[in-house]
C-alpha cells in the first residue's frame, strides 16, 4: 500500500522519499531516491493516492514529478487555478469557500451540478498552508514536537504520539511503562471526544439536531475530563519526546473510571434514537456511497475506509504499545454510506472506553520520562499511529538533538479525493451530510 | 398677492438664528440616545468566524461555545453564516498567505460599525508560526484588531469572558 511521498531539497540536489506498507500488516518502509537534475518519476501515475502529495512536492521544493497526471499547483496559490472543465447541457457551477457558512476550516468546493444533482465536485485546498514542516526543520526536538502537535489541532495527541515515536525509534529510546499507558489513555480520550462530536455533527447535517445537542455535551464532558486529568482540554504538548509531560493522579483515575461508563450509557440512548428515527435513517442510509474498490485504490483509512471494506487499523495491524492490552476489534462494513461511517464510529466509541478502562486497570508506577541520548550522529525513524480520522504516518531525521527533516502524513490526503468520488450523483443538499461523515481535515494536509 | 410677494422679496429675512446648544447639552443628548440604543440593540452581537489558517484547535473551542453548557446565544451572541449579517469578525490562525485576501474580503463585506476579535495565540501574535514565510504573521497585519483573546487554544470560558466584555 502507498503510504506517503515527500521530498527534501538542498540547492541543486533533491531527495524523494517514498513510504509503503505491505498488505496484511507491517510497519511502513521507506525508500529514498536522489533526483536526477530536479526530476523524479511520478508515483501518482500508478497510485492516484499519491497525486496530491506529488503536486505539493512540486510546489514546496520546485522538483518535478515526471508523468504526474495532474501537475496543477496545490499549495502554491499565486497563480489562477484552473478547475477541470465540466461540459454538458444544463450543467452549471456552484463555487463555495474558502470562507464557509459554518465554523470550519477553509477550503474551496467547486460543484458542477445539473439541477439538484452533483455531476462533479472538485476540492481545492492549501488555504491553511503554514509551512509547518519547514518550521520544524532545524528546531530542537522538543520544539519540533510542539509544532507536530499543531499540524491538526483535533488530532494533537495522535500527531505528537506519532512524531515522538518516530524520534524514539530513531534514537533507540525506550520509554518507561507508565508513559506508554498514559499515552494510550490520552489517544483514546481524543478519539472519544472527536467521535462524540462527529456523531452529533453528522446527525445535525441530516436535519436532526437533537443528537447533536447531546453529542456536543458528551464531547464537552470528555474534554473536561481530559483537562482535569492532563491539564489541557485537547491535551496539547502532553506527549513529549521520551515520555509524557504530566502524570495522572489517583483521584483522576477514579474520576475516569466512574465518568466514562456513565457517558457510554448516555451514548447508548443516542444510538437507540439513531436506530429508531426513520426520518434520520432515510437521510443516512445509501447516501454518499464510497465503493470499497475505490476506497482501496485511493488508500482510504480510518472510519471512512473501514465503512468501505478496508479492514485496517494501525492499532491492530501495526500493533504498537500499549495496544497489546486488549484484542482490538476493527469494525468493517461494505455499504460505504453515511450510515456505515456512523456505525464504525459507534463501535469505536465503545472500544475506546473499554481500552481506557483496561489501561487504567494496569497503570504501572514509575518515571514519566527517559532522557534523550546526547547522540550527535544522524538517524532516522518512522511511526504510524491510528488517529480518530485514520492512520497518521510520521517520519523524522534527527541529528545533534535537532530535527533535520520530517514528514507527517495526515489521513485526509486520501479522504478528499474519495469524497469527490462518493458525492457524485448525490444532491447538493446532501453534501454537508456526506462531508461531515468523512470529516476530512484541512490543516493536516495543507501542512 | 403679487405686491405681497414682491414686498417680501425685499424685506429682511424673518427666519431667526438657530438656538445655541452648549457642548454639555449636546453630550447629554447623545449620551441619552446611546443608552436608549444600547438598551434596545446593544445586547446582541452577530459574529462571523474566519479561520485564517489555524490548526483547527481554536475552531473546536469556538464550536464548543454553542454546546448546552456554555450556550453562547443566551448572551445575545450569535454566530452567523454571512459577513453581511455580522457585527464582529472573529479570526483564528496566523493568517496564511493563502488566506490573506479571503480575510480582508470578509472584513470588507461586513457593514460598519464592526469589531475584530483575534482568537488564539496564532491570531494575536502569529504564535508558533510567526516566523513562517507562508504566513503573514498576525491578524493585525490585515485587519485592525479590537480585542485579543490569547491561548492555545483559549478555552470556551476565556472566549466567553472576552466576548461578553465586548458587549459592555
Ligand atoms: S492558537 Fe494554538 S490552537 Fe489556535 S490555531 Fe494556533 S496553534 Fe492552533
Amino acid at each position: 500500500m502507498f503510504v506517503a511521498i515527500w521530498a527534501e531539497r538542498d540547492g541543486d540536489a533533491g531527495v524523494v522519499h517514498l513510504a509503503g506498507r505491505r498488505d496484511g500488516g507491517a510497519a511502513a518502509e521507506v525508500v529514498s531516491l536522489v533526483t536526477s537534475g530536479l526530476h523524479f518519476p511520478s508515483i501518482g501515475r500508478h497510485h492516484p493516492s499519491a497525486i496530491l502529495m506529488e503536486r505539493a512536492i512540486q510546489d514546496l521544493h520546485g522538483l518535478i514529478a515526471d508523468g504526474l497526471p495532474d501537475p496543477r499547483p496545490w499549495l502554491d496559490h499565486r497563480s489562477t487555478y484552473e478547475f477541470k472543465p465540466v461540459i454538458g447541457a444544463g450543467v452549471h457551477q456552484i463555487p463555495v469557500g474558502p470562507v464557509h457558512a459554518g465554523t470550519i476550516e477553509p477550503g474551496h468546493f467547486r460543484f458542477s451540478v445539473n439541477g439538484e444533482t452533483i455531476v462533479r465536485l472538485e476540492t481545492r485546498l492549501g488555504y491553511t498552508h503554514k509551512g509547518t514542516l519547514g518550521l520544524m526543520r532545524g528546531k530542537p526536538i522538543n520544539q519540533a514536537a510542539q509544532l507536530a502537535g499543531r499540524v491538526s489541532g483535533d488530532s494533537t495527541v495522535a500527531y505528537a504520539f506519532a512524531f515522538v515515536r518516530a524520534v524514539e525509534q530513531a534514537l533507540g529510546v525506550v520509554v518507561p511503562p507508565r508513559t506508554i499507558v498514559l499515552r494510550g489513555i490520552m489517544a483514546e480520550l481524543e478519539r472519544l471526544a472527536n467521535h462524540f462530536g462527529d456523531l452529533g455533527a453528522i446527525c445535525n447535517d441530516a436535519g436532526f439536531p437533537l443528537i447533536n445537542a447531546h453529542g456536543a455535551v458528551l464531547r464537552e464532558r470528555v474534554l473536561r475530563l481530559s483537562a482535569a486529568c492532563f491539564g489541557h482540554r485537547l491535551m496539547m504538548d502532553r506527549i513529549v519526546p521520551g515520555g509524557v509531560a504530566v502524570d495522572l493522579a489517583d483521584g483522576d483515575t477514579k474520576a475516569l473510571t466512574t465518568a466514562l461508563p456513565a457517558l457510554l450509557a448516555q451514548f447508548e440512548r443516542l444510538v437507540e434514537l439513531y436506530d429508531k428515527t426513520a426520518s434520520l435513517q432515510d437521510r443516512v442510509v445509501g447516501t454518499g456511497r464510497l465503493d470499497p474498490a475505490i476506497a482501496r485504490r485511493l488508500g482510504c483509512g480510518g472510519p471512512v475506509g473501514r465503512a468501505s471494506g478496508q479492514d485496517f487499523d494501525a492499532r491492530r495491524d501495526i500493533s504498537y504499545l500499549p495496544y497489546d492490552i486488549l484484542p482490538i476489534v476493527v469494525p468493517c462494513f461494505t455499504s460505504g454510506d453515511v450510515d456505515a461511517r456512523v456505525r464504525v464510529r459507534m463501535v469505536e466509541i465503545r472500544q475506546s472506553v473499554a481500552l481506557i478502562l483496561a489501561l487504567l486497570d494496569t497503570l504501572p508506577d514509575g518515571p514519566l520520562r527517559t532522557p534523550l541520548p546526547d547522540d550527535a550522529s544522524p538517524r532516522a525513524g518512522s511511526a504510524t499511529v491510528e488517529g480518530f480520522r485514520g492512520d497518521i504516518f510520521a517520519h523524522v531525521r534527527v541529528s545533534d538533538g535537532h530535527v533535520a527533516g520530517s514528514f507527517l502524513r495526515d489521513p485526509s490526503w486520501f479522504l478528499w479525493p474519495a469524497l469527490e468520488v462518493a458525492i457524485e450523483g448525490n444532491i447538493v443538499a446532501d453534501f454537508p451530510l456526506c462531508n461531515k461523515s468523512f470529516n476530512a481535515g484541512y490543516s493536516g494536509c495543507d501542512l | 398677492m403679487r405686491r405681497i410677494l414682491i414686498e417680501s422679496l425685499f424685506r429682511c429675512k424673518l427666519t431667526e438664528q438657530p438656538p445655541l446648544i452648549t457642548d454639555a447639552e449636546k453630550a447629554a443628548l447623545v449620551g441619552h440616545l446611546d443608552r436608549a440604543a444600547q438598551r434596545r440593540l446593544g445586547r446582541s452581537l452577530a459574529i462571523r468566524e474566519v479561520d485564517a489558517g489555524s490548526c483547527n484547535g481554536c475552531e473546536l473551542e469556538i464550536i464548543a461555545l454553542n454546546n448546552a453548557l456554555y450556550d453562547l446565544e443566551r448572551f445575545g451572541l450569535k454566530i452567523v453564516a454571512s459577513p453581511r449579517h455580522a457585527d464582529v469578525l472573529m479570526v483564528t490562525g496566523p493568517v496564511t498567505r493563502n488566506m490573506r485576501d479571503a480575510l480582508s474580503l470578509t472584513y470588507e463585506a461586513m457593514p460598519a460599525p464592526k469589531f475584530v476579535v483575534a482568537v488564539g495565540d496564532c491570531a494575536c501574535t502569529g504564535g508558533m508560526f510567526a516566523q513562517s514565510p507562508a504566513c503573514v504573521g498576525t491578524v493585525g497585519h490585515v485587519v485592525p484588531i479590537d480585542l485579543r483573546i490569547p491561548g492555545c487554544p483559549p478555552d470556551p470560558t476565556t472566549l466567553l469572558r472576552g466576548l461578553i466584555s465586548l458587549m459592555t
